[in-house]
C-alpha cells in the first residue's frame, strides 16, 4: 500500500512539474468512490500550512457600528468538521443508495480554484491573486477581511479570522475585520516541484494532480468507467477541481450537511458571465455616442443650409 | 441654458450618482453600515447586482462622453469653450474610464493581472472618484461651469449696458 501510494505520489509530482514547465493551469481530480473518510488529507493540510495560520492579537479592537461581529476561531483550531481560517479542507459525508444498497460516501471539500475566480476578480483591494497555474490565493499581508470574496464565492469558501492583518494598521474601528483564509493549493510546495499536502497524505490515491486538459480527460474516462458524474468542470464557468462520483451530484447535495463553512454541491452558473456580456456594451457605447453626435451635426448642418 | 443642455446635465447627474453609489458598493461597506437595511436599498449589498449596474452606467458614461466630445469637435460655430474646471473634470473622467476599462479587462477569464497592478488600479480608480466628487461639490458651491460661451457673454454685456436685458 505504501509503495503504491509513493508511486502514485511520484507520478503526480511529475505531472504537476510538467504542467508548471508548460505554464499550463493545474487541476485536481478527486475520485469520491475511493475516499474512505480517514481525514489523513485534513491533518496533512493542517500540518503543512500551520505556519500560514493566523495568530490574532487580543483583545480585538472595537469595531463600529455596533453589531459588527468579530469572527474568532483561534480557540477552535481543532475544529475539522467545517471550513475555518484554521481548517482549509474537511470531509463531507453523504449517505446515498447505490445499486439498492445504502452507502456512505465521503468527499474532501475545499476551494474549487475556479478558472475565473470571483474572489480574485471582485476583491476591491486586489488582495486575492490568481497564479499562472490557476491556483487562487488570498494574500494575508493585503487582505482587510471585508469578506466580499466569501459573499461572491458560489460556495462561500473563504473564512475570516478577526484580529490579524493590515486593517489593524489603518482604521481598525471603521474598516476591515481581519483576514480571509482558504486553501491555496500548497502553492509554495507546487512552486518547488512538490505536490499539495492533502494528496501526499492520502493513503487511497483519491486525488490526482496534473495539467488541466490531461486531468479533465482522466475525469471523463473515470466517470465513463463507473457510469458516474463530474462536478467542477462547468460549475461557475469551470474550475480546476473535478469531483467524480458514482452518484449524481444533486443526490449528493441533498444528502450532505450544508451551512456556514460547509459548501453545497448544487449546480452553479457562471457568476462572472453577466459582467463579461455587459462589457460588450461598453464597446458599443463609443460607437453610439459618436453616431449620435454625427447625426446631430448632420441635422444642424441641414438646418443651417435651409 | 438650452433644453438640450439641461437634458444632458440631468443625464450626466443620474449617471454620476449611480456610478458613485454602485462604485462604492463594490466595497463591503453598505451592509456593515446598515445602509442596505434602509427599505428599497437592499440591492446596494448585492455585489453582482451593483457590479452589473456599474458596468451599465459606465457604458452610458462612455457613450455620453463620446457624444459630447465629438459634438464639441464638430461644432462649426465654435461658440462654446471648455473652462479650466471643465478640462479638469474631463481629465478626471478620462482617468476613471481608463482605469475602469483596464479593470473590466482584468475581470475577463484568462486575463490575470500582476497583484501590484490590480491594487494600483483599484486605488487610482477610487482616488480619482473621491477627487472628482469633492471637486464637483466645490464647483457646485462656487457655481463654476463646464463650458462658457464667450460671444454670448459679450452680447449680454452689450445688452446690459444698453438696458436691453440678458439672453
Amino acid at each position: 500500500m505504501t509503495a503504491a501510494c509513493s508511486i502514485a505520489a511520484t507520478s503526480s509530482v511529475a505531472r504537476a512539474a510538467a504542467a508548471l514547465e508548460k505554464g499550463e493551469p493545474i487541476a485536481t481530480l478527486i475520485d469520491i468512490s475511493r475516499c474512505i473518510g480517514c481525514e489523513a488529507c485534513v491533518h496533512g493540510c493542517k500540518e503543512a500550512n500551520a505556519d500560514k495560520y493566523p495568530r490574532p492579537e487580543k483583545p480585538f479592537p472595537r469595531m463600529y457600528p455596533k453589531g459588527v461581529k468579530a469572527e474568532d476561531w483561534s480557540d477552535k483550531i481543532d475544529v475539522i468538521d467545517r471550513l475555518t481560517p484554521y481548517n482549509w479542507l474537511y470531509i463531507q459525508s453523504a449517505t446515498v443508495e447505490i445499486d439498492g444498497e445504502e452507502r456512505e460516501l465521503t468527499i474532501p471539500r475545499r476551494c474549487m480554484h475556479c478558472t475565473n475566480p470571483p474572489c480574485v476578480k471582485l476583491c476591491p483591494w486586489g488582495s486575492a491573486i490568481q497564479l499562472d497555474n490557476g491556483i487562487s490565493r488570498i494574500d494575508p499581508e493585503i487582505c482587510l477581511g471585508g469578506a466580499k470574496c466569501q459573499t461572491v464565492c458560489p460556495w462561500l469558501i473563504p473564512q475570516r479570522q478577526t484580529g490579524v492583518g493590515l486593517y489593524l494598521d489603518i482604521l481598525p474601528a471603521f474598516a476591515g475585520n481581519g483576514v480571509m483564509y482558504k486553501c491555496d493549493r500548497c502553492y509554495n510546495k507546487i512552486a518547488q516541484g512538490e505536490i499539495p499536502a492533502c494528496i501526499e497524505a492520502c493513503p487511497e490515491n483519491v486525488q490526482t494532480i496534473g495539467p488541466r486538459d490531461e486531468i479533465l480527460k482522466q475525469a471523463h474516462d473515470l466517470a465513463a468507467g463507473m457510469n458516474g458524474y463530474i462536478y467542477g468542470e462547468m460549475e461557475n464557468g469551470g474550475t480546476n477541481t473535478f469531483y467524480v462520483s458514482p452518484v449524481p451530484f444533486d443526490k449528493l447535495n441533498s444528502a450532505i450537511e450544508k451551512g456556514k463553512g460547509k459548501p453545497h454541491l448544487a449546480a452553479v452558473s457562471d457568476s462572472m458571465q453577466t459582467g463579461e456580456r455587459l462589457a460588450m456594451a461598453m464597446l458599443l457605447a463609443p460607437v453610439a455616442g459618436v453616431a449620435g453626435a454625427a447625426a446631430r451635426f448632420y441635422r444642424m448642418s441641414k438646418k443651417d443650409d435651409e | 441654458m438650452t433644453l438640450s443642455e439641461k437634458i444632458i446635465r440631468y443625464i450626466y447627474m443620474i449617471i454620476f450618482i449611480f456610478l458613485t453609489l454602485t462604485g462604492f458598493a463594490q466595497m463591503p461597506i453598505f451592509k456593515r453600515y446598515h445602509i442596505a437595511d434602509i427599505p428599497g436599498l437592499g440591492w446596494l449589498a448585492q455585489f453582482y447586482v451593483t457590479h452589473a449596474m456599474h458596468y451599465i452606467f459606465a457604458a452610458l458614461l462612455i457613450g455620453l462622453c463620446c457624444y459630447l466630445s465629438v459634438d464639441h469637435m464638430l461644432d462649426g460655430r465654435k461658440e462654446r469653450k471648455l473652462t479650466k474646471t471643465g478640462y479638469a473634470k474631463a481629465v478626471m473622467i478620462a482617468g476613471l474610464i481608463l482605469t475602469g476599462a483596464l479593470m473590466v479587462v482584468k475581470n475577463f477569464s484568462g486575463t490575470p493581472y500582476p497583484p501590484l497592478m490590480v491594487s494600483l488600479l483599484d486605488l487610482c480608480h477610487l482616488a480619482l472618484c473621491l477627487v472628482l466628487l469633492f471637486y464637483s461639490l466645490l464647483t457646485v458651491i462656487t457655481r463654476k461651469h463646464w463650458v462658457r460661451y464667450p460671444i454670448r457673454e459679450i452680447i449680454n454685456r452689450w445688452n446690459m449696458e444698453s438696458g436691453k436685458g440678458v439672453n
